[in-house]
């Protein structure tokens, strides 16, 4: 069977975690990613879940749909009141923070809030939940996401959770002393940021997927790093181990 | 600006508390009882997360009286956001997060009272509304803190940034959330109130410290030895409760860890009317499910006594 858009963003999502490492993952997407790593090359890795959750071993069919259900605490090893498992974000325990699709800038910039006016909104959206903190506090931030041109657009309505804010050093300027977005995993391709301007930058083609796709499905100028590569397609292990977890294809469509 | 500075009036709100009594008795009453301390105008806390340990029965009993002009805060809000906004009693919303899950999409009705003006919606950070908790927990009007720094959600409430008088660092200055009443469900009580909860905390320790007024509902009503042969699980002490119901499946089709599980088809069919009909599919299941049962037993029976038993037989598939 072809390879879906979930499970590329997983497999690609997963070949940026690293073993010995902490991250702090959001659902959908990046939790397939995170337990592929752990089933791959990073078996040292330990996973936290928003919902207050370290260290689960989910049980393959039972995924879980929110952050804080008895699927995502299945067989954990510590279950802390949520304020404090962000709190050991802003204490600098998390090496990853690993969050989902939104709508993003040239600088990372979120927006999971409001389509339009903010106090009389064309779309509200549901907000921040966890991911306002989660890339505020972690040391680095991977964001997957389908690349489509309605969310990688110039400029976002309303920054629900910061990138590179205006790009240079305004991140800093604001108080965001730690972390930064460092990867935006797309169905396309493989992006970081400039390191001076702090604009996205296409770091990588994913197989089959070309620079003018890229350039038809983003609303701004891209970026491409002079050392642009191509990345190496799902190999059958990768793919078997995520449709093992989710059989019912609840997560990866 | 839409924060209420009576939210963050730490002298007011530990005044109200000093002037409270703080009994170590019985706090056990019906439901009714609990829900009759609840005044139109106040700010309601409630506890649990998203469709995990819902003050559900809490907020039954208390929209059956048809209140008005009430505060709901919750960290992630679900349907029980979309009932207060229907029925008319809420006027204000603060949370993190409004909808039930992915598979669900956007909550339409969030969209359309919030789009309209209908309803004043304060949105935090997950971490930011939780700080706002555990400010008011600590008894301070504040907490410092690096999150929320920087996006526009600090434009949202009005929140301001201060000065570390140590190091010269800018910290958001969040501010302390003092609610006039908690709604919380809790695994185990006795009838003193002191709280016992299994699984997922939540945030649910720190509303309890951060309000006026502590409304509990248990699943199940201890001997009170039972409490102080294990005193390191007590998580709400008693003097804090001011009232207490037994309420079994108090949260449910919610989930209650290792008891119950949620009732994800209940939740597609409730979305699938909203689809259909709109608000209109709200207010009659609240008139369905809410206003018509005579007791939260009836309210159960709409549901079923198989489908209770299955929700309690996948609970202990996931937590053994």
């Amino acid at each position: 069977m072809s390879v879906t858009a979930n499970e590329l963003l997983a497999v690609m999502g997963a070949r940026e975690l690293r073993d010995d490492t902490t991250v702090f993952t959001g659902v959908g997407a990046p939790m397939m990613a995170t337990v592929l790593a752990q089933r791959t090359h990073a078996p040292r890795l330990t996973m936290m879940v928003e919902g207050g959750v370290i260290g689960p071993m989910w049980k393959p069919g039972e995924l879980p749909i929110s952050t804080n259900e008895m699927r995502a605490a299945y067989r954990a090893q510590m279950l802390p009141a949520i304020s404090d498992a962000f709190l050991l974000a802003q204490r600098g325990f998390f090496d990853v923070g690993f969050i989902g699709g939104a709508q993003i800038d040239r600088h990372g910039n979120l927006n999971t809030s409001a389509i339009g006016g903010y106090a009389r909104p064309k779309v509200r959206l549901p907000g921040s939940g966890g991911a306002n903190d989660i890339i505020s506090l972690c040391r680095q931030v991977i964001i997957l996401t389908v690349h489509e041109k309605r969310r990688f657009i110039e400029r976002v309505d309303f920054v629900t959770s910061p990138g590179y804010l205006e790009g240079g050093d305004s991140r800093e300027r604001a108080g965001l002393l730690f972390g930064g977005v460092s990867r935006v995993v797309t169905t396309l391709g493989l992006f970081g940021f400039h390191p001076e301007s702090r604009r996205l930058q296409l770091l990588a083609l994913h197989p089959g997927a070309t620079l003018d796709q890229v350039r038809e499905n983003t609303g701004f100028e891209v970026l491409v790093s002079p050392e642009l590569t191509t990345t190496k397609p799902p190999t059958d292990e990768e793919l078997s181990i995520l449709r093992m977890l989710d059989p019912r294809r609840q997560f990866l469509g | 600006m839409t924060i209420a500075p009576r939210e963050y009036d730490f002298e007011a709100a530990r005044r109200r508390l000093e002037a409270k009594p703080k009994s170590a008795g019985p706090k056990l009453g019906s439901l009714e009882d609990a829900v009759a301390r609840v005044r139109d105008g106040d700010h309601l806390a409630l506890g649990g997360c998203l469709y995990s340990r819902t003050p559900l029965a809490l907020v039954w009993a208390l929209l059956r009286r048809r209140p008005t002009g009430l505060t709901f805060s919750r960290n992630l809000l679900c349907y029980e956001g979309e009932w207060g906004m229907v029925s008319g009693a809420v006027r204000k919303v603060v949370t993190s997060w409004m909808g039930i899950g992915l598979p669900w999409g956007l909550s339409r009705i969030q969209r359309e009272f919030v789009e309209a003006g209908r309803v004043e919606f304060e949105e935090w950070s997950h971490l930011g509304l939780g700080l706002r908790y555990r400010a008011a927990a600590m008894g301070v009007p504040f907490l410092p803190s690096l999150t929320m720094l920087g996006s526009d959600l600090m434009e949202v409430g009005g929140s301001r940034t201060v000065q570390c008088p140590y190091t010269g660092r800018a910290l958001h200055a969040v501010p302390a959330l003092f609610p006039d009443v908690a709604l919380i469900h809790v695994h185990k009580a006795d009838r003193l109130g002191n709280c016992r909860i299994d699984g997922y905390p939540h945030m649910d320790a720190d509303i309890t410290r951060a309000a006026a007024t502590v409304l509990v509902t248990a699943e199940e009503i201890v001997p009170e030895d039972e409490i102080r042969r294990h005193p390191d699980r007590t998580v709400i002490p008693g003097f804090l409760v001011d009232a207490l119901a037994h309420v079994p499946y108090g949260s449910y089709p919610h989930e209650c860890y290792g008891l119950y599980d949620a009732e994800p088809e209940h939740f597609s069919a409730y979305v699938d009317a909203i689809r259909e009909r709109g608000a209109a599919a709200v207010a009659g299941y609240l008139e369905r499910y809410v206003h018509a049962p005579g007791s939260h037993a009836e309210y159960l029976a709409l549901f079923g006594e198989p489908r209770l038993a299955e929700a309690a037989g996948r609970a202990r598939m996931l937590t053994t």
